[in-house]
């Protein structure tokens, strides 16, 4: 009885497994076809890869994405840390306000905070680009970062701060000799957080960009209506991205750790 | 600590101009219209009484909600038993399978949804599957299910991590009281288990109706041209028909539905049964 539900699971979770990860199989497959078909293999070749390459708008749009996250991620994280200390030395109340205007882009349909952005900026009369879709990306990200690194605060000891002062530390080193390694942790799952919200973002980025700047998803997106096997292959490309990203920063913490392992 | 305390300050400009402002702008906009000479700009409740005295748009509400509910439940009967078996595994395949659960949310979802395209198409690998089986091509693609299967896909992953990690951190001594007080399997289950994941279930429903209901790019790609939800009445409202009042005024009411249904599920998460269960 036992064995026959454990294998009733496992086909299970094979079933799921293969419903995530068919279609990034397929997608990576195809790129490689030698035909414009999206549906039948003819062959091993590069030729959407050398389109991709050669093709300029999808490489400025592959360049602006990793420009606004990179740039987005250093600037929300910074924000976002500094204000999470600053709040948790702060009356509750303007805590609590703090975190739930935070709350209104997190809990909000992406499409509402998109259209706010959006005439907001042309109120402004801000010309749509690069600028506001920058400025875009940094106010959805710095509430996640926010949300990771406050949690770390609340666990800290209150006089931390206090007593390194008091031990001739001036206030900025007992920032950043004291609190804020103190709360890494936090600051990191934050800053990737925000990298991937960043790197992933369509709707926002779709409403408040303008004048031709346009991110991976945008692209994705006004490509699709037509057949066009480079979209596989710049997608090959996000997934080869994402997968290095990913290891990479599996992978370093664990050296480290076994590093400091035989340092001691 | 004062100097600490300055420190939040330009944030707290930041979002009264950054969130707040646009926030208030979508209010103003639906409930404002251009007024004649004398007047620049009156109240109107005109866009609301537009949208739900017309057929079209009510059809459109109730096709989103349709395909939304539909979603949440499709994800919840196929990410509960997703993460209870993940729960039930040993630590080191845990870990495993949750990196490969997380894995294809990393990935950019236009991507992953684009992906689906040739796979559902009328000649794709779906079709040449069941071909092989002798059944004829049966439509997939830009019909009601590809939709949703779209949907269920980008956002299965957020109800299993949900469910998981309400699951992982349930004392499992629970578990054995309850079974040496004689409960069989199907009581545990049903009244320890369950009720004790609640809170994962009910975030997991929020972090699945919540882009259900206001996706656009997902009905777009798989849904076709014609396949309209009321995410893609506020795109061409804002993007093509260029009526942001109009525009601002469906945001609105679809952000009031889903503060509804936000509030209908706390609300049965606070129920004291369930909260019995929770504690």
């Amino acid at each position: 009885m036992k064995e026959k539900k454990k294998i009733g699971s496992k086909i299970f979770m094979a079933l799921m497994m293969i419903f995530f990860y068919a279609p990034i199989v397929y997608i990576i497959i195809f790129s490689f076809n030698s035909s414009r078909s999206l549906t039948h293999l003819d062959g091993f070749s590069l030729r959407w890869y050398e389109k991709m390459f050669s093709d300029r708008t999808m490489m400025q749009s592959i360049v602006y994405t990793i420009v606004i996250a990179v740039l987005a991620t250093i600037i929300s994280t910074i924000v976002g840390t500094i204000t999470s200390i600053g709040l948790s030395k702060s009356k509750p109340i303007l805590k609590k306000t703090v975190e739930q205007i935070n709350n209104l882009p997190i809990m909000n349909p992406e499409i509402v905070t998109a259209i706010g952005l959006l005439m907001f900026f042309s109120a402004l009369g801000a010309k749509k680009g690069f600028v506001t879709l920058l400025l875009a990306h940094i106010m959805f990200c710095i509430p996640y970062v926010m949300l990771s690194v406050m949690p770390k605060l609340r666990s800290l000891d209150a006089n931390l701060a206090d007593a390194a002062m008091d031990l001739g530390a001036t206030p900025f080193q007992a920032l950043t000799k004291v609190i804020v390694p103190q709360i890494m942790p936090g600051i990191v799952s934050g800053a990737l957080i925000a990298f991937t919200m960043s790197f992933d973002d369509f709707i926002i980025s779709y409403f408040v960009t303008g004048n031709g700047v346009s991110n991976i998803s945008i692209l994705v997106y006004t490509m699709s209506k037509r057949v066009n096997p480079s979209i596989n292959a710049l997608s090959t490309l996000v997934i080869f991205i994402i997968t290095v990203a990913l290891i990479i920063v599996n992978v370093i913490p664990i050296i480290k750790q076994k590093k400091e392992k035989r340092t001691r | 600590m004062n100097q600490f305390k300055r420190m939040a300050y330009p944030y707290v400009a930041w979002i009264a101009v950054m969130i707040l402002a646009p926030m208030l702008m979508i209010v103003m906009y639906a409930f404002i219209e251009k007024g004649n000479d004398v007047t620049t700009f009156r109240f109107t409740i005109s866009n609301f009484t537009k949208f739900f005295s017309d057929k079209v748009y009510i059809d459109v509400l109730y096709r989103s909600l349709y395909v939304a509910i539909l979603t949440t439940i499709i994800c919840l009967l196929i990410g509960y038993p997703t993460a209870y078996i993940i729960s039930r595994a040993k630590p080191k395949h845990r870990t495993w399978l949750v990196l490969m659960i997380t894995f294809p949310t990393w990935i950019n979802m236009l991507v992953r949804t684009y992906a689906w395209l040739g796979i559902l198409q009328d000649n794709g690998i779906v079709n040449t599957i069941l071909g092989l089986f002798g059944i004829g091509t049966v439509k997939i693609i830009y019909t009601n299910f590809a939709v949703i299967l779209g949907m269920v896909y980008n956002f299965v992953p957020f109800m299993i991590l949900q469910i998981y990690s309400s699951l992982e951190k349930m004392d499992k001594s629970y578990i054995e009281a309850a079974s040496d007080l004689g409960a069989n399997k199907y009581q545990c289950f049903w009244r320890i288990t369950f009720p004790m994941s609640l809170p994962g279930v009910i975030s997991g429903i929020t972090l699945v109706f919540l882009p259900a209901v206001s996706s656009f790019f997902i009905p777009k790609l798989l849904g076709g041209g014609q396949y309209v939800l009321i995410g893609n009445v506020i795109e061409t409202q804002f993007l093509t028909a260029g009526n942001w009042s109009f525009g601002s005024a469906i945001s609105l009411i679809m952000a009031i539905i889903i503060m509804i249904s936000l509030y209908i599920t706390r609300k049965l998460d606070t129920d004291p049964a369930a909260a019995k269960g929770g504690a």
